[in-house]
């Protein structure tokens, strides 16, 4: 029934994944799932409060629990330097809390102990007396005058602001607006939501106390980032510190950042000699690990009397929780927002941003994004819309008119980005079709007669992903490059490495297939290893859609290098000049005698046994790859929903995505990505929400209350692909594992404010759940 | 407190306190990795085992409760080295990514196709709603159960008459 044995893999081809046999026995090796001899377990007391000073922390009825090995905390910690650690977005954040707690959730103290029951057991007795202090729980209560103080840490912080970021030109945007025949103005909240993933965060860390060698297995999706971090917080030799991800049970962008978790294990472990196992709850998770977006959004569209885009004016409140620990590009305060012009050609822009201390977790996370594009994606999407509506033209027609294009590219946007490739009108051209989308609004002008609430939405989003360019892109200074490293066995089999993390994305498949088409080896014969710090080159990770973008360039180029020494050894054995040699998938021959031929498994077999004078043995190598630019997936998404007026419910009838990720390379994989993303979006866009009562309270904090979608309510998808390859990009891909959140809750929403627009209701913020509609309703007037 | 029951054919047994879950028990003292643990309010169906065929989730019963009776985990389902219908249709159809979800899922599926051996898309998707994917978005799941069913459909033909009744296809 399978083909895939015959199948060479190359790219183009939806061979089945290579990842899925352990998966499917139940053999898959997750962090939770390791044992190792005298291991013992953590759990981490957290704060109930959102902001309060900490007059005593009494542990003596702790320590004496059964089981109990230790009982850590910040003060323990700040004896051995590590009661804070450094963020990623160059704050700090505290690893145990010594002096106040800042949010609900934050780490106070762990137990260590000989099981996960008795460390729970003794957490529980741990008695910590609190001063209560008031909470800020948005950027306005931060700015307020009077607001109490989070970060008095901080030497100088005099209040609760962390940065002022802006982009574009000021003067020309302001002048285009005066000159604009028509401003539409968008005010929305892009709420805090988590990335979830199903399997939750945690490591098993274990220093070895005769070598010094510390082995830390965590659900990392960038490994060889963290062993740095660690190296330089710890002051631990590098070579000492080995991370290993084992297979991760989802990311989406939680999984990047260090956790104070991590760094108390590991901790433990040094300080006692035995393995120390901690996994979080799902509250845990929730509640303290990296959240997403939290952006207060005003957007204004200044538009000519023709209906052309003149200038696009940005201000956004970022709340950022109660440590500036953003999981981004170092020099990018506001990730790569700017990409807020989106697919449209607008001459000049004005973008500013400011950033806000609140008593909320901390660790802004690209969910699923490449840092807050889903935000600025999300906005201008939405303003098009809403624009169209008020200037009483069609939201296809309106983006048509406005769309960068296809010859425009390479384009700069008014914010300073080069996108390298797109056709964005043949893209919504063929979401349109693919909806029958003429007839479908005849459809809906007939059944609002009748006075039927239906609408549909459209969103032509554009991503900007592949950090990075290393001159622009760093986190801590780490360059942003990927890597790849490729041996291939005397037996022509062969073993890749790459500097990535797959969470589930299909790596194990897709980079073999790589491999099979610039090497010829068939995907089969290749093992792909990620995840070890000991054994993969160097690389910043998954996560942003680089994996593709930039460790995939790297697999392209370093299979070049090998077949370029592959030429070599053929030149040899064929008795023949190099130049005289054709390429064929799997073989070189003679030019004009393609009898005269060796495979790539012969080849393979002469590095190691029958090498021409003075070469190399062997037929391996490495290549770190540093992209041109980033890559720029773009795709329409159009949706369709009708709305109960009794109850505010949305249907989501239809959901049609075209997307452009440039060339595929298993397209099974990559339409399985999409599923996926639009899922999540549908999920943010109509159910997920971390929201904090006024004392700071976390509501949203289990799966009870933070609602993921189910198979019941999930739309079911129609895909659809148009193919605009990127120029630089080695093998022409651009990555895809997140334009579908980025692109579908616009699309999601757009569809049920068109559906409003008769009723002069305007936005409504995610999630969009059925009291909000029916209020929204109510408030114009209109019942069953 | 001693306990025992029958896992995945073979009779398994222990020495837990009373409060230990099914799941810590299955995962700790029996080694069975498979089952997950992603929520600990019954809400995400990532350690679902079948319990006397039905689909349970063992973050939320007792080892002690499941004295004397019959589970069945992700690790029972590949029968010697091949693997069932339900497996074969994860794979075909790419209804994995991460995995964490896919043993609740298949078994899930395979308690499925005992009651309805050729259910609708609706049946299925309402089948596994107590189950949460955070990567797939469900479709290709759906379209995996549907091809386990077609499997074990062609296998219930091909089977002679006296095998049907001892379990059809699997």
């Amino acid at each position: 029934m399978s083909t895939t044995m015959h199948q060479h893999g190359g790219i183009g081809e939806s061979i089945k994944r290579k990842e899925d046999g352990r998966f499917l026995r139940g053999k898959g090796n997750y962090i939770d799932d390791f044992v190792l001899p005298g291991m013992l377990h953590m759990a981490i007391l957290r704060s109930p409060h959102a902001h309060a000073r900490i007059k005593s922390i009494d542990t003596k009825a702790a320590g004496v629990k059964p089981g109990v090995i230790a009982v850590v905390t910040g003060e323990l910690m700040a004896q051995h330097k590590l009661a804070w650690m450094p963020t990623l977005s160059g704050d700090t954040q505290a690893v145990l809390a010594t002096d106040k707690v800042r949010f609900q959730g934050q780490e106070v103290a762990a137990v260590i102990a000989e099981t996960k029951y008795q460390a729970e057991d003794a957490r529980d007795a741990i008695v910590v007396d609190y001063e209560i202090l008031p909470a800020v729980i948005s950027p306005d209560g931060a700015k307020a005058s009077g607001a109490a103080l989070i970060r008095d840490d901080k030497e100088g912080q005099k209040d609760n602001h962390i940065y002022h970021w802006e982009s574009g030109n000021k003067a020309t945007t302001q002048a285009a607006f005066a000159k604009a025949a028509k401003v539409v103005r968008l005010h929305t909240f892009y709420p805090r939501c988590h990335p979830a993933p199903l399997e939750t965060c945690g490591c098993v860390a274990d220093v070895n106390p005769a070598t010094g060698k510390a082995t830390i297995y965590m659900t990392s999706q960038a490994p060889h980032a963290i062993r740095t971090v660690f190296a330089l917080v710890t002051g631990l030799p590098e070579q000492n510190i080995r991370v290993v991800s084992p297979d991760i049970g989802g990311g989406f962008g939680n999984k990047v950042p260090v956790y104070p978790g991590y760094v108390v294990a590991t901790a433990a472990s040094l300080l006692i000699g035995r393995p120390v196992k901690w996994i979080e709850d799902r509250t845990e998770n929730l509640i303290s690990t990296g959240f997403a977006r939290d952006y207060h959004m005003t957007g204004d569209l200044a538009v000519d009397k023709d209906g052309k885009m003149v200038a696009l004016r940005v201000h956004l409140d970022s709340d950022n929780g109660a440590f500036f620990s953003d999981a981004q590009p170092t020099k990018f305060k506001a990730g790569l927002f700017h990409i807020v012009t989106g697919s449209y050609d607008i001459p000049t822009a004005h973008v500013t941003a400011d950033g806000y201390y609140t008593n909320k977790a901390p660790g802004g996370v690209a969910f699923r994004c490449s840092f807050r594009v889903t935000e600025a994606s999300y906005l201008i999407e939405r303003l098009v819309t809403n624009a169209a509506i008020e200037l009483g033209m069609d939201q296809a027609e309106f983006r048509m008119k406005n769309f960068i294009r296809p010859e425009q590219f390479p384009y700069t946007s008014a914010t300073g980005w080069v996108y390298d490739s797109g056709d964005y009108p043949k893209a919504m051209n063929l979401a349109l079709e693919k909806l029958g989308y003429d007839d479908l609004r005849k459809d809906v002008e007939q059944r609002r007669k009748k006075g039927e609430v239906t609408g549909i939405g459209v969103a032509s989003f554009t991503e900007v992903v592949g950090a990075g360019p290393g001159a622009e892109f760093d986190i801590l200074g780490l360059r942003m490059f990927d890597s790849a490293e490729l041996r291939v066995h005397p037996t022509g089999k062969a073993m890749l490495r790459m500097g990535t993390k797959s969470q589930g994305q299909g790596h194990e498949t897709t980079f073999a297939q790589i491999v099979a088409e610039e090497l010829g080896i068939p995907a089969s014969d290749v093992a792909v290893e990620e995840g070890d710090t000991d054994t993969a080159p160097y690389g910043l990770g998954t996560y942003a859609s680089r994996s593709t973008p930039v460790a995939g360039a790297a697999t392209a180029m370093v299979s070049r290098k090998l077949r370029d020494k592959a030429r070599k050894l053929a030149g040899h054995l064929l008795e023949a000049a190099e130049e005289d040699l054709e390429w064929e998938r799997g073989k070189f021959y003679v030019k004009g005698s393609p009898d005269r031929a060796k495979t790539i498994q012969e080849i393979a077999f002469a590095a190691y046994t029958n090498l021409p004078e003075g070469m190399e043995a062997g037929l391996e190598g490495v290549h770190y790859y540093d992209p041109p630019n980033m890559t720029y997936p773009f795709g329409t998404y159009a949706v369709v929903v009708d709305i109960d007026k009794g109850t505010g419910q949305v249907k989501v009838k239809r959901m049609v995505a075209v997307d452009d990720c440039g060339v595929r390379i298993n397209p099974m994989i990559v339409e399985g990505q999409i599923h996926g993303g639009l899922t999540e979006g549908y999920g943010i866009a109509f159910m997920e929400l971390i929201t904090f009562d006024a004392e700071g309270n976390c509501i949203g904090s289990n799966f009870l209350d933070y609602l993921l979608p189910t198979a019941w309510e999930t739309p079911k998808f129609e895909i659809g692909e148009t193919v605009t390859p990127s120029p630089h990009h080695p093998l022409g891909a651009k990555g895809v594992g997140e334009s579908a959140t980025v692109g579908s809750p616009a699309a999601y929403v757009n569809a049920v404010i068109d559906a409003l627009s008769p009723y002069g209701i305007t936005n409504i913020d995610m999630p969009v759940t059925s009291d909000k509609v029916w209020a929204a309703l109510r408030s114009k007037g209109v019942t069953e | 407190m001693k306990v025992t029951m029958r896992v995945n054919g073979g009779e398994r047994g222990g020495d837990v306190e009373p409060r230990v879950l099914l799941v810590d028990f299955l995962r700790t003292n029996l080694a069975l990795t498979g089952t997950h643990i992603g929520c600990d309010t019954t809400s995400c169906g990532a350690c679902t085992v079948l319990l006397d065929g039905e689909p349970v989730k063992s973050c939320t019963l007792l080892a002690v409760q499941v004295e004397g009776r019959d589970v069945k985990t992700v690790e029972g389902l590949a029968q010697g080295g091949a693997l069932s219908p339900m497996q074969v249709g994860f794979h075909e159809e790419h209804g994995l990514q991460c995995g964490f979800c896919t043993p609740g899922m298949m078994l899930v599926g395979t308690a499925l196709l005992e009651h309805n051996p050729d259910p609708t898309e609706e049946q299925i998707r309402w089948a596994i709603s107590g189950n949460i994917c955070r990567c797939t978005g469900y479709m290709n799941i759906v379209k995996a159960i549907r091809h386990a069913a077609k499997l074990q459909q062609a296998a219930a033909k091909t089977a002679t008459p006296a095998a049907v009744p001892a379990g059809g296809g699997q």
